[in-house]
């Protein structure tokens, strides 16, 4: 049972211009903790990395946020406001293999996708949101494959696929769950500089990321999480062994970097 | 040939064809979101609800049967939701546990209560359709045109099947596409998926009484997955599967009345028939595809290997030549049918059209290579030696097993692989067997 109110009495913590602000958040799938007691605040128009093991609650983090799976406590603001008041300004990109890539849609009807929200319960696809689509898609380098099926795709065009449909969203806050898992060189580095691209126009960005090398190197800020938040705050700052070591529960040997950082690449090679 | 009567045929044709048509609406939606045997479950499950009716009112055909099945057919998709997220059964299981045990309660209250009168069973399941033109009602609003009552019902549903699904389409898209996003963008996922099982479970009503459910659970799949072979896009999905079910019904019908006659036998119940038509259909649909199909894809292999077969000549008449022999038909299928498996057929034919395009021309005996000719076999053989040189050198291959993979590679090798391998091995002069490699 969770209480909603706009002005929480316990809510002093929140932090009025954050993009995202998550206060005392605990999450459980069949009594099991995921997330536990998490309290963030992201700072405005910062590039957020979030590291933390298999199993870490990672997903649920993004998902929780999102109101897509329940929350056992807290709160979750967005601006200042509830996220059921700021959808509009959100933008999420869920993991590739979340959806059926055989379905019968087009590259463009999916990146128009982003934009139904802004159309009435009975208002058909129209011309002006084709229009912005199309725009979306060019961003991402994908015009030429508008009116492909979106089997036809490789796996990094897909991925370039669902970030074109969270940009046709022009939001100020994007939550992305692993848009680098299974991508190909190329649309690393398309990701990285539209990640860049979105951060100079003042936007906030938060990204689940599973790659520990390249970590330091794409982010100004990163939270490392295993079930609580083991750390949070400037990359410099926070990316240290120690705190790696206690994300990775101690289990972070020198072989298990090296695993780690192996999986990343076999991922972004594969396929 | 049967006497065919334009009033009761085509009745009979435009009630199933209708019926179809209002079954591949949700059917398409059922099958993207891999819940196709939904119509299954609650086509049977709905058998309780009419029973209760039936015991209620005490006659068939009437609204308090309808409503009873309506009941049940919402019970079923509510409960096998229920089952699936609370139960944590996986959704084939759950439906399969919901309606076998409905169905079976609605079998036991029909023999207990219904023992007088006349309710079947068996009606359920096939239904009557070559009784319903007999059943007319007057339209509304037309100045007394009749119309068989099915009829009437379906095309009800269809329309207001139609309706939703267009007024709703981007939210029923996008539903069924990725439900979390839709979610996360407002868009009432859970709207578009009530709705579907709300159309599902009155359009699997309607229907079972007039054409029996094995239609519906027919056309609620067959045309949908058939179209989904074929088309890129959801609306011409939902288009092809329509026509799908149209002709299926046609040909159904056809077939019923005439294809027994042709052996020997009275016609056979519509309602199978189509049934029967469909999967056909859908078989036939399996193997023509144009893009995962049976026999295209035989068709591109065949293909292949009868140009790997001409290469192959072109590439043994190259190297006579180098030897000083002058090729002949039977030498080069000698040499073709000992390298590898190849029909005496196959080499002749294919030797034939290799004279016929030119690459051949044939002096008596002898087949000399003409320029076309030999610029194409002498093209295969550099790819041929340069492969060989690469695999010993780069891969580490030792001489003598190199000439099997090497014959395999040739036939996919261009300009721009070929430049690739003399770079990569140094521009040999020669093979490793001491072959000279044609530039």
């Amino acid at each position: 049972m969770s209480i909603r109110t706009s002005q929480p009495s316990l809510g002093s913590e929140h932090s009025p211009d954050s993009p995202l602000s998550i206060h005392a958040m605990t999450v459980a799938y069949e009594r099991r903790p995921v997330l536990w007691d998490i309290d963030l605040d992201i700072t405005p128009g910062s590039l957020v990395g979030v590291i933390g093991p298999n199993g870490a609650g990672k997903s649920t983090l993004i998902k929780a946020a999102l109101d897509l799976v329940p929350k056992l406590s807290g709160e979750v603001q967005v601006f200042g406001r509830p996220y059921r008041e700021q959808r509009q300004h959100v933008a999420y990109v869920p993991q590739r293999e979340s959806v059926d890539w055989d379905f019968p849609v087009t590259v463009l009807d999916v990146v128009c996708m982003g934009l139904y929200h802004t159309l009435g319960l009975f208002r058909p696809v129209n011309r002006r949101i084709r229009d912005r689509g199309m725009q979306a898609l060019t961003q991402v380098g994908l015009s030429d494959f508008a009116n492909r099926q979106i089997a036809q795709l490789s796996g990094g065009q897909q991925q370039r696929t669902f970030l074109a449909r969270a940009l046709v969203q022009d939001a100020a806050l994007h939550l992305m769950d692993e848009p680098f898992a299974g991508v190909d060189a190329a649309t690393e580095q398309t990701i990285v500089s539209l990640l860049r691209d979105l951060q100079s126009r003042g936007r906030t960005t938060v990204v689940i990321h599973h790659d520990l090398q390249t970590a330091s190197e794409y982010f100004d800020h990163v939270l490392l999480l295993n079930t609580r938040v083991v750390a949070f705050g400037p990359t410099k700052e926070v990316f240290t062994p120690e705190n790696l070591e206690a994300t990775y529960g101690g289990k972070l040997t020198l072989l298990d970097q090296a695993s780690q950082a192996l999986a990343g690449h076999a991922q972004g090679v594969g396929r | 040939m049967t006497d065919w009567n334009l009033f009761f045929d085509g009745w009979i044709i435009a009630i199933a064809a209708t019926c179809a048509v209002a079954c591949t609406l949700p059917g398409c939606f059922l099958v993207l979101r891999r819940m196709s045997l939904m119509g299954d479950a609650i086509s049977h499950a709905v058998l309780p609800g009419i029973a209760v009716g039936f015991l209620l009112s005490g006659s068939r055909s009437n609204g308090i049967m309808f409503a009873g099945a309506i009941i049940a057919g919402f019970f079923t998709a509510f409960f096998s939701q229920w089952l699936r997220r609370f139960g944590r059964v996986d959704e084939g299981a759950a439906m399969g546990v919901v309606f076998t045990t409905l169905f079976a309660l609605g079998l036991l209250l029909i023999v207990q209560g219904a023992d007088s009168v006349d309710l079947d069973p068996s009606c359920v399941l096939y239904g009557a359709l070559e009784l319903a033109p007999l059943d007319l009602v007057t339209l509304p609003f037309t100045g007394g045109l009749r119309v068989p009552r099915a009829f009437m019902m379906l095309m009800i549903v269809l329309l207001v099947n139609l309706v939703i699904l267009i007024s709703l389409f981007k939210t029923f898209r996008i539903a069924a596409f990725d439900p979390s996003q839709a979610a996360a963008q407002r868009m009432r996922p859970d709207l578009a998926h009530h709705l579907l099982m709300a159309m599902t479970a009155i359009t699997t009503v309607a229907a079972f009484e007039a054409v029996g459910s094995i239609i519906v659970v027919a056309m609620i799949v067959v045309p949908a997955v058939i179209a989904r072979l074929f088309v890129h896009r959801l609306g011409s999905m939902l288009l092809v599967a329509a026509m799908v079910g149209v002709a299926a019904a046609a040909a159904g019908h056809y077939t019923a009345v005439e294809l027994p006659h042709l052996v020997g036998y009275g016609s056979v119940p519509t309602s199978g028939m189509i049934a029967v038509i469909g999967g056909l259909m859908l078989l036939a649909s399996i193997m023509v595809n144009p893009r995962q199909g049976v026999i295209p894809r035989f068709l591109r292999r065949w293909r292949f290997r009868m140009q790997t077969t001409r290469e192959d000549l072109l590439a043994l008449a190259w190297r006579l030549e180098e030897r000083g022999t002058a090729p002949t038909a039977t030498i080069l299928s000698q040499d073709l049918m000992s390298a590898r498996r190849v029909s005496r057929l196959e080499t002749r034919w294919s030797l034939r059209r290799l004279v016929d395009a030119g690459a051949f021309e044939s002096q008596g005996e002898t087949l000399r290579l003409s320029d076309s000719g030999r610029r194409d076999a002498r093209d295969l053989v550099r790819s041929h030696r340069l492969w060989e040189a690469w695999l010993t050198r780069t891969i580490g291959l030792a001489p003598d097993h190199v000439h099997d993979t090497a014959m395999r590679l040739e036939h996919v090798t261009d300009e721009a692989m070929r430049e690739r391998l003399a770079s990569e091995t140094g521009a040999p002069e020669e093979d490793p067997h001491g072959r000279s490699i044609p530039d």
